[in-house]
């Protein structure tokens, strides 16, 4: 259609950025300030009554064991942003190198990735990760393993799209011609093409293992049972939630739908800024 | 005979922008136009892309994009075009016979979108009378569009808007990249439905298409309406058109203007 | 997608299925092949998981053992028999439940299916109507709640919702049972339909709101593009009302890819069944799963990856053939 239509300058992409941002920003300064600041005490059995509901002294009330709930979940949406960051920044990686491969080393090994993402797809996420957890043998490296190997699948698609898309360019053609091995051509020239589409796979990839550490550590892989992870937190809270004690097994789940919801809205933004065409915020 | 059919006077058209913040700015589409067309007449509306020729069909159908904002009055046989009345005329009296054939569904048979909004007890027979109008082969019915040819497409979009009851036209560049055989079927598609009785609001900006089939040509330019011309003045060197932009308009064409309907003339 | 194909080749439908079918097993191969070798260097030992900590053997005794389970062999040999033993339909011994993997599964796949086929005819008609409500009301309030609502669920940790049910609906208001597949310390056999239906509904629930949010968001996108197309411009100019714009066009360009997405679902709706299984104590396939994983019973774990692997890939060589055969324009490539 040739008329103009009513779409909004770029501006407000920014605008919407600059708020998400100082959202998520502000809510990871006060988890790392309050897991800095909050009194480890309050973690240890017995330091206050027992399955005490919200009030003055305990925001969010306390544990069976008289733990106070505010500090444990502060402490479980940093933990949850720990793993985080380290999944999804492997994850990412993965997807970068697999992508970046596919693209320039010939249709072999790009019909063999394109083979692994189906292969990865097809197991359901959350069992490939509690395969790979068990495989691991349990513990955090389970853990992490478990979450970061599966997550990569749609960004490489993403990379590998791209890297075709670039890699007859004459810029390219020429170092090749120059002899430059694939690897240097996929580090000088390729890398610094898809950093920011990495960049935006990253922060929209983040909400999705946060939700999925939740969910490894609810059906106990990973930490050890008394470790303060928001999963852990509502597998402990769901054994009390039949005597009424409903707080224990609400709050940590808000906490962590709060922090889900403001990095998803972040990751849209971004991708809004960043590639206007394929967002439709 | 010859009472107006559709009377258009003091049209405006803009378009609510955003301009940063929350201030809006409206910018024209179409300013102060009237028009006029009478039953049995062809009036061609000949425009560059941007003269606001496409947008002048899209007030009438009030199919404007959402942040369009239209002043001005249009009339359809002596009463005003509300949107409950085009609700009872469009697809009955007023049918649009659109540009592209990208306006056919792609996923319905080709027979099913001629007969929307046909009676349902006569539809079936109707659409065959249609297909066979247009020299469509009875099995083509049932035919997707993907599985016809871009000619045949064209003659789907016209049986689509030839209604029994239809008093208004309006067809919108119903021409380009059609070679001169078919811009001829399509010209004579249209001053059949005009001998029927009906009004034809051609919107082209082929000017040697307009020439031939309308009775009048109403030249646009900038979203205003520049000059109404008998047809028949644009002959030799133009010295029967009287407004300046139509004479230079004609004598713009290239040598090879009289090959009637043949010449794609793009600004 | 629509790759096109000269003319005299096999049949369009037929050819499509027997590469997907022949992709599907390679797949299969694969998982198969990569869920053996991951296990296979867990440091759990399955003998050790098999007897229990507690149990001495003598080193003459776990040998007796290792041979027995061909622990000696190698790694090659040792997945050829295992693959062996599978395409015969031996999925081994679970060690946790001493009984035939398949039993195992078997008692349990019929509960977990039933819940997930429900989730899914839910969530899929409720998903598409909302999406498809939103779109033809898009910036009005209709659109905002649905909006709201898919983005918020897309963020929700779906056990969490699972927990926040059981606090609402079974704890405050009493209307349905804390978790089971029926009353407690009632045996199986004599649970009645009514009891069963009554410990179901919230697991159901659950699955479906999860659900909703997916196919909502998505169909709202393709309705939007749908409303914006010249066909639908076209018929506003002939005057077809909302209703006939959704009858005669919205609805056929836009079911297509909800139904095939709604196939390729299948992966997060099992991974939700899981979880949602494991809130409710439900006893289906998903709960099994945690449990042989945390318990270190290997036959079972890889039984069940299995069928989950084969449970996915179904649903998208269903969605292949489903939009083949209703996309008259991959249909009638003839």
């Amino acid at each position: 259609m040739k008329t103009p239509t009513g779409h909004r300058p770029r501006l407000r992409g920014r605008r919407d950025l600059v708020a998400s941002l100082s959202v998520v920003v502000l809510l990871v300064a006060c988890v790392l300030a309050g897991r800095l600041l909050l009194d480890d005490a309050a973690l240890r059995p017995n330091s206050a009554p027992r399955l005490l509901p919200p009030g003055l002294e305990h925001p969010l009330g306390t544990d069976h064991l008289g733990r106070d709930l505010f500090t444990r979940v502060v402490k479980g949406l940093a933990l949850s942003l720990g793993i985080g960051v380290l999944t999804a920044a492997i994850s990412t990686v993965i997807s970068a190198v697999l992508g970046i491969c596919a693209a320039l080393l010939g249709r072999r090994v790009d019909a063999f990735v394109s083979w692994l993402i189906d292969l990865s797809i097809g197991i359901p996420h959350l069992i490939f990760m509690i395969l790979l957890a068990f495989t691991v043998g349990g513990g955090i490296p389970g853990l992490v393993a478990g979450i970061a190997f599966t997550h990569w699948m749609s960004l490489a698609l993403l990379v590998r799209a791209d890297v075709k898309q670039i890699r007859d360019a004459e810029f390219i053609l020429v170092s090749r011609g120059l002899g430059r091995s694939p690897l240097f051509i996929a580090r000088r020239h390729v890398l610094p093409l898809v950093l920011p589409q990495l960049l935006v796979g990253f922060v929209l990839m983040f909400p999705h293992v946060i939700l999925h550490e939740a969910a490894l550590t609810f059906l106990g892989f990973g930490f050890p049972p008394q470790t303060p992870a928001i999963g852990i937190l509502l597998s402990e809270g769901m054994a009390h939630i039949s005597s009424g004690m409903w707080w224990l097994a609400v709050f940590p789940g808000l906490a962590l739908l709060l922090l889900v919801l403001g990095f998803a809205r972040l990751g849209d933004r971004v991708r809004a800024v960043l590639d206007p065409a394929t967002s439709n915020g | 005979m010859n009472t107006p059919i559709l009377t258009v006077s003091e049209l405006g058209v803009g378009f609510v922008q955003y301009a940063g913040g929350l201030r809006t700015r409206t910018v024209p589409g179409i300013t102060g136009l009237d028009l006029e067309v009478r039953e049995g007449e062809i009036l061609a509306v000949l425009g560059a892309s941007g003269s606001g020729k496409t947008l002048l069909a899209q007030a009438i159908l009030g199919i404007l994009p959402h942040n369009a904002h239209v002043t001005g009055e249009i009339r359809y046989r002596g009463e005003r075009l509300t949107a409950a009345r085009r609700r009872r005329t469009l697809g009955r009296e007023i049918s649009y016979i659109p540009q592209s054939v990208t306006n056919l569904d792609p996923l319905m048979p080709v027979g099913g979108q001629v007969r929307i909004g046909l009676d349902p007890k006569t539809a079936e027979q109707e659409q065959r009378r249609l297909f066979a109008r247009y020299g469509l082969a009875d099995e083509a019915a049932r035919l997707y569009p993907f599985e016809l040819s871009g000619g045949m497409l064209r003659r789907v979009l016209f049986a689509t808007g030839v209604r029994d009851t239809v008093r208004l036209v309006i067809a919108d560049e119903p021409t380009p990249g059609l070679h001169a055989e078919a811009v001829a079927e399509v010209l004579r598609h249209l001053r059949e439905l005009a001998a029927d009785g009906a009004a034809v609001l051609l919107i082209t900006h082929d000017i040697l298409s307009a020439v031939t089939v309308a009775e009048r040509v109403a030249v646009m330019n900038g979203g205003r309406l520049v000059t109404v011309e008998s047809a028949s003045a644009f002959t030799g060197e133009g010295d029967g058109l009287g407004h300046p932009f139509a004479r230079e308009l004609w004598r713009a064409l290239p040598q090879n203007r009289f090959s009637a309907g043949g010449v794609e003339w793009r600004w | 997608m629509n790759a096109r194909r000269p003319a005299g080749a096999v049949p369009v439908m037929p050819r499509l299925i027997l590469l997907r079918v022949l992709r599907l097993a390679s797949l299969l191969a694969g998982v198969s092949v990569l869920a053996f070798v991951l296990v296979r260097n867990s440091p759990i030992d399955p003998i050790q998981a098999y007897i229990g900590a507690d149990v001495d053997l003598t080193d003459e005794q776990l040998a007796k053992l290792r041979e027995r389970w061909g622990l000696d062999r190698s790694p090659v040999e040792q997945y050829l028999a295992w693959a062996g033993t599978l395409l015969r339909g031996d999925f081994g011994t679970s060690t946790l439940y001493k009984a035939p993997v398949t039993d195992v599964m078997g008692a349990r796949f019929g509960a977990s299916l039933a819940l997930m086929a429900v989730a899914w005819t839910l969530s899929g008609v409720l998903g598409y109507l909302l999406g498809a409500v939103a779109a033809m009301h898009r910036g009005r309030l209709a659109d905002r709640v649905v909006s709201w609502y898919s983005y918020t669920l897309s963020a929700t940790p779906a056990f969490w919702l699972g927990i926040v049910f059981l606090v609402v609906f079974s704890v405050w208001l009493g209307w349905f049972p804390v978790g089971l597949a029926g009353p407690q310390g009632v045996p199986a056999a004599d649970v009645t339909f009514a009891q069963r239906l009554h410990h179901f509904v919230l697991p159901a629930i659950t699955l479906s709101a999860v659900g909703v949010a997916n196919i909502a968001m998505h169909t709202r996108e393709k309705m939007t593009d749908v409303l914006n197309s010249d066909y639908v411009a076209f018929a506003r100019a002939r005057g077809e009302t909302g209703a006939q714009i959704f009858k005669n066009h919205g609805f056929r360009n836009s079911v297509v890819p909800a139904v095939t997405l709604q196939f390729a679902y299948f992966a997060e709706l099992f991974g939700g069944s899981v979880l949602a299984e494991t809130v409710f104590s439900y006893p289906g396939l998903g709960s099994t799963l945690t449990e042989a994983a945390l318990g270190g019973d290997v036959p079972l774990l890889l039984g069940i990856v299995l069928v989950s692997a084969v449970f996915v890939f179904t649903g998208n060589l269903i969605a292949d053939v489903v939009n083949a055969a209703i996309d008259p324009r991959i249909r009638r490539r003839a």
